[in-house]
């Protein structure tokens, strides 16, 4: 027996893709035959499993490369960031970033400030500052501690810098923190006593 | 990430203010779309019937009739639906004590209404560009705390 087909090479591109983006559960919109939008930041493992999945079936994201290097860039910054005692004090953000993806550093820096409107710099002092934060709202290190824990060159630097992302000083945050924690048991406390 | 255009509402009863603020948003590299309220009991009726479509950034002056900015603030906060907006304290004050009670009452962003253009469009590029990577770098909300 045999078949004459034929086939709607439209549809099945659609089919495909759409079964690609549900399996990974993103809020996408087809914008047209070549145009996916995407509702929410899509994470670097999930667009590559997208990107490989299509690939099977011969469909290529073209127009996506810069968005990827960007998230990236982002992602290394924050393991970076997280790498503190294991790292040497000297290694600097610019040879991390060129060793690990192997780019010239004035092209990342000029691709992430040309997209995200800040430089690599202040997102990575954005960066650990949030560390920072975090290790004064959930742990009991104090702030000489944090400062050596996160390689920072001396008190007054770490004052320095977090002051300059966040325009408080680390007594400031940790005060408002405390009061605003104190205001919420308060409120809980209300809540249970009616 | 970079298409969608972010929301952001004002409320602030001197129509001067809202007329600069407004230009100095044109001014800036990110796209916005801005509204703007005149009181906090108009903001909290926008909020309200607005519910599906919140702002990304939501300013609030701080000495308004009928309703006061903080006290809008506390409002918002003890508001389920509302209570993840990203707020910023549009003030003339810059007291220590202001800016800690902002805070503490659940401001994420304090900001000194600063006199001339430049300073103000370039204060603004900030707070969207900070604000957008909260939302998309998954940093921690809870420590949002930035004063300018």
């Amino acid at each position: 027996m045999r078949f004459i087909i034929q086939i709607d090479i439209n549809i099945v591109g659609k089919k495909l893709l759409q079964e690609h983006l549900e399996r990974l559960q993103l809020n996408y919109i087809l914008k047209s035959n070549s145009e996916v939008e995407i509702a929410e930041t899509i994470s670097c493992d999930k667009l590559e499993e997208l990107t490989l999945g299509l690939s099977n079936y011969g469909i290529e994201i073209i127009e996506n490369n810069k968005d990827i290097l960007i998230q990236k860039i982002k992602d290394a910054i924050i393991e970076f960031v997280y790498l503190d005692e294991e790292l040497d004090i000297r290694t600097n953000i610019s040879t991390y970033l060129s060793e690990k993806l192997n780019y010239r550093y004035s092209y990342l820096a000029n691709l992430f400030s040309s997209t995200t409107f800040t430089s690599i710099e202040n997102f990575t002092q954005l960066q650990k500052t949030e560390r920072a934060k975090h290790l004064m709202i959930n742990s009991k290190l104090n702030c000489s501690e944090i400062c050596w824990k996160l390689n920072y060159s001396s008190l007054a630097h770490f004052s320095r810098q977090f002051k300059k992302v966040t325009g408080l000083s680390p007594t400031t945050f940790k005060r408002i923190i405390k009061k605003m924690r104190v205001a919420n048991t308060e409120e809980l406390d209300i809540e249970a006593g009616e | 990430m970079q298409n969608e255009s972010t929301y952001v509402l004002l409320a602030d009863d001197d129509e001067d203010d809202r007329l600069f603020f407004k230009e100095a948003f044109e001014a800036i590299r990110i796209k916005t779309i801005v509204k703007t309220v005149k009181d906090g009991v108009e903001l909290l009726n926008h909020l309200a019937v607005n519910r599906n479509k919140l702002p990304h950034i939501l300013f609030l002056d701080l000495n308004m009739p009928f309703k006061s900015g903080m006290e809008c603030l506390m409002e918002i906060r003890k508001t389920d639906y509302l209570k993840h907006i990203a707020i910023a304290i549009y003030s003339t004050s810059a007291s220590e004590q202001d800016i800690e009670d902002a805070f503490i009452n659940g401001a994420n962003v304090y900001i000194k209404k600063p006199h001339d253009f430049d300073t103000l469009r370039k204060l603004l590029e900030k707070v969207v560009t900070i604000n957008g990577h909260y939302q998309s770098s998954g940093l921690n909300r809870d420590g949002f705390l930035l004063s300018l």
